[in-house]
């Protein structure tokens, strides 16, 4: 079985985003990049499923422009073995997303899919539910547990109510959690050894797929900050501004 | 103009979201419907018909609905699609797992996590965690949206006098299966919409602990939450969570103990009407954005605080 991995490349997330005065976006020029947090996560499951004996292939695909392929790299260091860039220099919507995972799956033929479950940039939260939804392959969100049986998944899935769990037919798609697993750091060797693995750089217009955005912005402006408030010196003095200052208790 | 909205409940109670959700849609017309999938949900839907704005209940009862799959709930918004120009679900875990399905199947794309709506066709939402708000404008010639609870008021249980219609669906099988839920059990206020919350960081160092926060949580009729790190170290579920990918929360009174203030926590919570922190470090950034701050060693405060909420003669709960 072949797993396909999606990972995005995004601001890190220890980066303070700043917003453009000119309101256009956010600032990227000198930014530290790194891959999408729950992408890592999706990438260590995929080793993990490897490693078990359930699969004996891990393909990488990230969409964007060329430095893309630096977020792939660290996906084969870890251990997985190629990779595909979808090559563009626009902003790419979840929806064009899922559709060029799908033509990717047609001339791949995985037997599972692993996404984040959210890229920290746009916070959509959409791309692997489309791509469930265009392949008709079952969908697993918000994974925090995968379970692979012969023909079949149990997945513990992270919900505001709690943990749910379900059983999925393969193939199946699932977007992973933080708490799925503990990604890997990848040692010197591998890093090494991931500079011969083959990274297939396609141009998105090859593909086909009409990836033109829907979402127009409009701006992209700072939200209102919170004053500072005040230190108070002791638990007493807590209450009482609690109580006669702010009236909220 | 016509709306639908996709009611979200456990088969014998309305969530609050549906309500949030109602009052989003209301920004945008005054003829709200109302799309209700369940098993045996005669009473609820009764209910949500009476709800101001709704005009129509759409009521689809059967056995295989009683668990939110989302590939048994998406065909169904799709048959209806034809009728609405937009389509309005809640942006928690029910929501963000039918909603994209539906907008691929109609293949636009989806607006995900508004917090205002500006006219039909622009919304304002968050990304980055919060760090920025985008104004986007929706060229698609249907919206598939999602809101944010939380940023839109619940309107009235009654003052509406919507019609109840029950529709036929024919389910073709799914390969998803339904095993179980372990849901966490209290008698506190809900986490999402309580109006006061106390949240506890890795700073209380073990699940034992959190009862030194359950302590001060049960004194104001408080919902507990936690930060991603007390999820992760195993102290509190992780429903309790808060952040950029947990739960968002708006109450009058957060506080926040043993939290330092990273920016994905703060994504859940800076909204709040009045924040506290209560922290050792006095350099922790959550000071940043608390109203009042307490530099303290926790584990001598909170017993501090529950004794002098005992003192109060009377609590606002
Ligand atoms: C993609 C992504 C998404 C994330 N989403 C979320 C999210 O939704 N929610 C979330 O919370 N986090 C989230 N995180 C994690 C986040 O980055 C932080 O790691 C986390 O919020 C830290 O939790 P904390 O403040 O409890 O722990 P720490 O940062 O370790 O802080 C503990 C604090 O406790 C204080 N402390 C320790 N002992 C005491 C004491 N005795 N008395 C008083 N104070 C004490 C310390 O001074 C410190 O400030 C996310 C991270 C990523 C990468
Ligand atoms: N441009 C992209 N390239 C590769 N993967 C992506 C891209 N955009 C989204 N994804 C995947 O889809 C997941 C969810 O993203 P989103 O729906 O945008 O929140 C991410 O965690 C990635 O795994």
């Amino acid at each position: 079985m072949k797993i396909l991995v999606t990972v995005k490349r995004v601001i890190d997330y220890n980066v303070q985003v700043r917003v453009k005065a000119d309101g256009t976006g956010v600032e990227k020029e000198n930014v530290k990049m790194s891959m999408n947090p729950p992408d890592e996560n999706a990438v260590e499951e995929a080793l993990r499923i490897k490693e078990s004996g359930k699969a004996d292939e891990i393909i990488i695909l990230s969409i964007g422009e060329e430095k893309c392929q630096e977020t792939i790299r660290t996906a084969l260091a870890m251990g997985a073995d190629r990779g595909i860039l979808v090559k563009t220099n626009n902003e790419i919507e979840p929806l064009s997303v899922s559709k060029i995972v799908s033509k990717i799956v047609e001339i791949e033929n995985p037997g599972l899919i692993l996404m984040g479950k959210q890229a920290i940039d746009d916070d959509s939260n959409q791309t692997a539910q489309m791509t469930s939804a265009l392949l008709n392959w079952p969908q697993a969100t918000f994974a925090s547990k995968i379970e692979i049986a012969d023909n079949n998944a149990t997945i513990t899935r992270e919900v505001d109510e709690g943990l749910e769990r379900i059983k999925v037919k393969m193939p199946f798609i699932a977007s992973c959690d933080l708490r799925l697993n503990e990604p890997r750091y990848a040692s010197l060797p591998n890093i090494m050894k991931a500079k011969k693995k083959p990274i297939d750089v396609k141009p998105v217009e090859e593909l086909g797929i009409d990836v033109k955005p829907r979402i127009e912005n409009i701006k992209i402006s700072e939200p209102a900050s919170r004053q500072k408030g005040v230190m108070v010196a002791d638990v007493a003095e807590l209450v009482q501004k609690l109580k006669y200052e702010a009236k909220v208790i | 103009m016509s709306v639908l909205i996709l009611a979200e409940h456990n088969n014998s109670e309305v969530k609050s979201s549906t309500l949030s959700t109602i009052s989003a849609a209301s920004k945008i017309t005054n003829d709200v419907e109302v799309l209700i999938l369940g098993f045996n949900i005669e009473n609820i839907s009764k209910e949500i018909s009476n709800y101001q704005y709704v005009s129509k209940v759409l009521t689809l009862d059967n056995e295989k609905f009683e668990h939110a799959i989302a590939e048994n709930i998406e065909p169904v918004i799709v048959s209806l699609a034809d009728k609405y120009t937009h389509i309005l679900a809640a942006a928690n875990t029910f929501g963000k797992n039918v909603m994209p399905r539906v907008a691929v199947k109609l293949d636009v794309a989806q607006i995900s996590d508004i917090v205002t709506i500006e006219s039909e066709d622009t919304f304002v939402r968050p990304i980055y965690a919060g760090n920025a708000l985008a104004t986007v404008k929706s060229n698609d010639s249907k919206k598939v949206i999602t809101i944010r609870p939380t940023s839109f008021d619940i309107m009235a249980k009654e003052g509406g006098s919507g019609i109840v219609e029950s529709i036929n669906f024919d389910l073709t099988e799914h390969n998803v299966e339904f095993i179980d839920r372990e849901e966490s059990k209290s008698d506190r206020p809900e986490l999402s919409t309580a109006r006061i919350v106390v949240s506890g960081g890795r700073g209380l160092q073990s699940a034992e602990n959190f009862k030194l926060i359950s302590d001060i949580a049960d004194k104001l009729n408080a919902a507990i939450g936690a930060s991603r790190a007390a999820v992760d170290a195993g102290y509190v579920s992780n429903d309790y969570q808060v952040g950029q990918t947990g739960k968002v929360v708006v109450p009058d009174l957060y506080i926040a103990v043993g939290i330092s203030g990273a920016i994905q926590h703060l994504a859940g919570m800076k909204e709040s009407k009045i924040i506290v922190a209560i922290n050792k470090d006095e350099e922790a950034p959550i000071f940043n954005i608390a109203d009042y701050g307490l530099s303290a060693d926790l584990f001598e405060a909170l017993p501090q605080l529950s004794s002098e909420l005992d003192k109060l003669n009377s609590i606002e709960k």
